[in-house]
């Protein structure tokens, strides 16, 4: 039973292609952004939806420039349920974050940025997730759904 | 029917103490719409047809129909519970509702119903008066309250149906009108859901930029109520507005949304608020710079 | 890629012409401060009508640089931002509280105008 349910499981959640943007420069930043954009399009996200994706992947690539120096993004199609989603993962080998409950509050920043990209990144998408500590780098995995509005 | 009438009035007067009981003569009403079925049914349908009743229907399908609702309707007299024809009659105004089937026919075809069946009661005890009289007197409160049920279950229906259908309408085509050049109004009617708040952010926005718009009046006087979430979104559409340029007055607050936008942090001193949309559209046109010239100046003019 | 100003009269206009990288805002921030104080210039539009994206940090960037032109004296208005960009922003978290907003070049340089008479009124007053 094991065995089928991991087989079907990576089965499922992997279905098109996925795009791995290393993240060492702004101009990484950019590229990411249009990747995004790029494999949304394709999954069938509206303009606004588009938009949001770029933004939220703008914001981890980020963090990952500022505080963690390099790192990467990968963006993929995922499916469950019979809804079609986009999956981005950020990657990095930083710092790590100590209190993440402490890192999405909105306005908390130990940068000079709003302490926005955390928080306002979760509400543009459907779920979202951190996990990492210090010293062991961060991993924040985000998805948002085909339809699914909010 | 006006023999009925007199017919009854004698019967009345007559003191007569029936030997059966309203049950009994019910039965014995029963078994005679049973043993008689077909040929009423086909009487039924005949006069459904010439009164010109259900004309968006086939001949089939009248007869078809006719078929069940007189089954449903003898067994609501023998059993004397309506949930049955209840249920028929809701059914059958989902599917008649859509081809536009009125009102008044659905009650026309249930009247002539009753008008058919006891027709065929007076040929039948047509000899015994006094007997006729207390078999009409039992049907006819029993054939009041099925062609009741059958009317109210129409219009029951109806109505939910046109609820449902101006809901769509309304998901489908929020309404952002352009009163006057750069004027855009936003009327918000009913239940709103975040999803809901989403579509109408998202068509302001587009509103604006395709309209030009300058000045946006959100009126939300037909809003009942609005939760945190809701309000939240509704800040937002401010605030997206004016990152377009366009600047947002909201009008028909009550005192329950404004609670709760206070509660969620919101500053009303910073949002531009005024009581309805009449003074918001007049709001409106200052900042846009017309004249609002007031029915007092000009007739002071004049 | 390289943000392009644009004198004209007393305002600068600069036109952001396709999806910025941090360094490239951070060096229009630079640009705008510099040629404010040079050429004395009344106001200053940016036209972010191709930026496809506006995250914290171009959020932030602008806002300093509105900021910093008002410390000279001047006035900025944004314009051109998209209606998705600006629902984007909203749901992130972030407004551009303080600063004015134009639909587009056209009516930015008519609020600069508007902005400009009404300063000048009231110091002729
Ligand atoms: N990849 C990361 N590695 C280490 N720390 C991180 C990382 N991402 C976020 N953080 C920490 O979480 C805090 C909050 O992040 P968030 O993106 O919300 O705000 P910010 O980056 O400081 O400001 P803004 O995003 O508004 O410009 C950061 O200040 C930083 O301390
Ligand atoms: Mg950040």
């Amino acid at each position: 039973m094991h065995f089928s349910t991991s087989g079907l499981e990576s089965a499922r959640r992997h279905v098109g292609d996925e795009v791995r943007v290393l993240i060492e420069a702004d101009s990484d930043i950019v590229l990411a952004r249009e990747h995004g954009r790029l494999i949304g399009k394709k999954i069938g996200f509206s303009a606004t939806d588009l938009t949001i994706i770029a933004t939220a992947i703008s914001e981890v690539a980020r963090n990952i420039l500022v505080f963690a120096k390099s790192g990467e993004i990968v963006i993929r199609e995922v499916s469950e349920h019979g809804r079609s989603g986009i999956q981005i993962t950020a990657r990095d080998n930083g710092p790590g974050i100590p209190d993440i409950s402490l890192a999405m509050q909105e306005g908390y920043s130990t940068g000079k940025g709003l302490g926005m990209g955390l928080p306002g990144s979760r509400r543009l998408m459907d779920e979202f997730q951190v996990i990492s500590s210090a010293g062991n780098g961060t991993i924040v995995e985000m998805k948002k759904w085909v339809n699914q509005n909010g | 029917m006006a023999k009925k009438e007199d017919n009854r009035i004698t019967s009345d007067t007559d003191q007569n103490v029936p030997s059966e009981s309203i049950g009994e003569l019910l039965r014995q009403l029963v078994a005679h719409l049973r043993q008689n079925r077909t040929q009423l049914r086909q009487e039924w349908a005949r006069r459904i047809t010439q009164a010109k009743l259900l004309t968006a229907m086939s001949q089939d399908e009248i007869f078809a129909e006719a078929t069940t609702i007189y089954d449903n309707y003898v067994e609501a007299l023998e059993s004397g519970t309506f949930e049955a024809l209840q249920g028929y009659a809701r059914n059958l105004s989902e599917r008649i509702i859509p081809r536009g089937v009125e009102t008044q026919e659905v009650i026309g075809i249930v009247l002539l119903l009753r008008d058919v069946l006891a027709r065929s009661l007076f040929a039948k005890y047509q000899h015994d008066f006094a007997l006729l009289n207390r078999i009409l007197d039992a049907y006819e409160p029993a054939a009041n309250s099925i062609a009741n049920t059958v009317a109210v279950g129409f219009v029951q229906e109806r109505e939910r149906t046109i609820t449902q259908q101006q809901e769509a309408i309304r998901e489908l085509s929020t309404p952002v009108l352009q009163v006057r050049e750069r004027l855009l109004i936003l009327p918000i009617i009913g239940v709103i859901d975040p999803q809901r708040a989403r579509q109408l952010t998202e068509q302001l926005l587009r509103g604006i930029r395709t309209n030009r718009a300058k000045v946006v009046v959100i009126d939300i006087t037909g809003v009942a109520a609005m939760d945190s979430n809701v309000a939240n979104h509704l800040v937002q559409t401010v605030e997206a507005s004016r990152l377009l340029g366009a600047t947002v007055i909201v009008t028909g607050l009550s005192p329950e949304i404004a609670q709760t936008l206070v509660t969620i942090g919101v500053d009303l001193t910073k949002m531009n608020t005024v009581g309805d949309l009449q003074g918001g559209i007049e709001e409106a046109e200052k900042l846009l710079g017309y004249k609002v010239i007031l029915v007092s100046d000009t007739t002071a003019q004049a | 890629m390289e943000v392009p100003i644009l004198k004209q009269g007393g305002y600068l206009i600069a036109t952001i012409q396709a999806a910025l990288s941090d360094a490239d805002l951070i060096k229009l921030q630079d640009a705008l401060v510099e040629q404010v104080g040079k050429y004395r210039s009344k106001g200053v539009i940016i036209d972010v009508t191709a930026l496809d994206v506006m995250d914290s940090f171009a959020t932030r960037t602008l806002r300093s640089i509105a900021h910093m032109i008002k410390l000279r004296g001047a006035e900025t208005v944004i314009c051109g931002i998209q209606p998705e960009v600006a629902f984007a922003m909203v749901q992130l978290g972030l407004t551009l509280e303080g600063i004015s907003t134009a639909l587009d070049l056209e009516e930015g340089l008519a609020l600069l105008n508007k902005r400009t008479r009404e300063r000048e009124a009231a110091r002729g007053r």
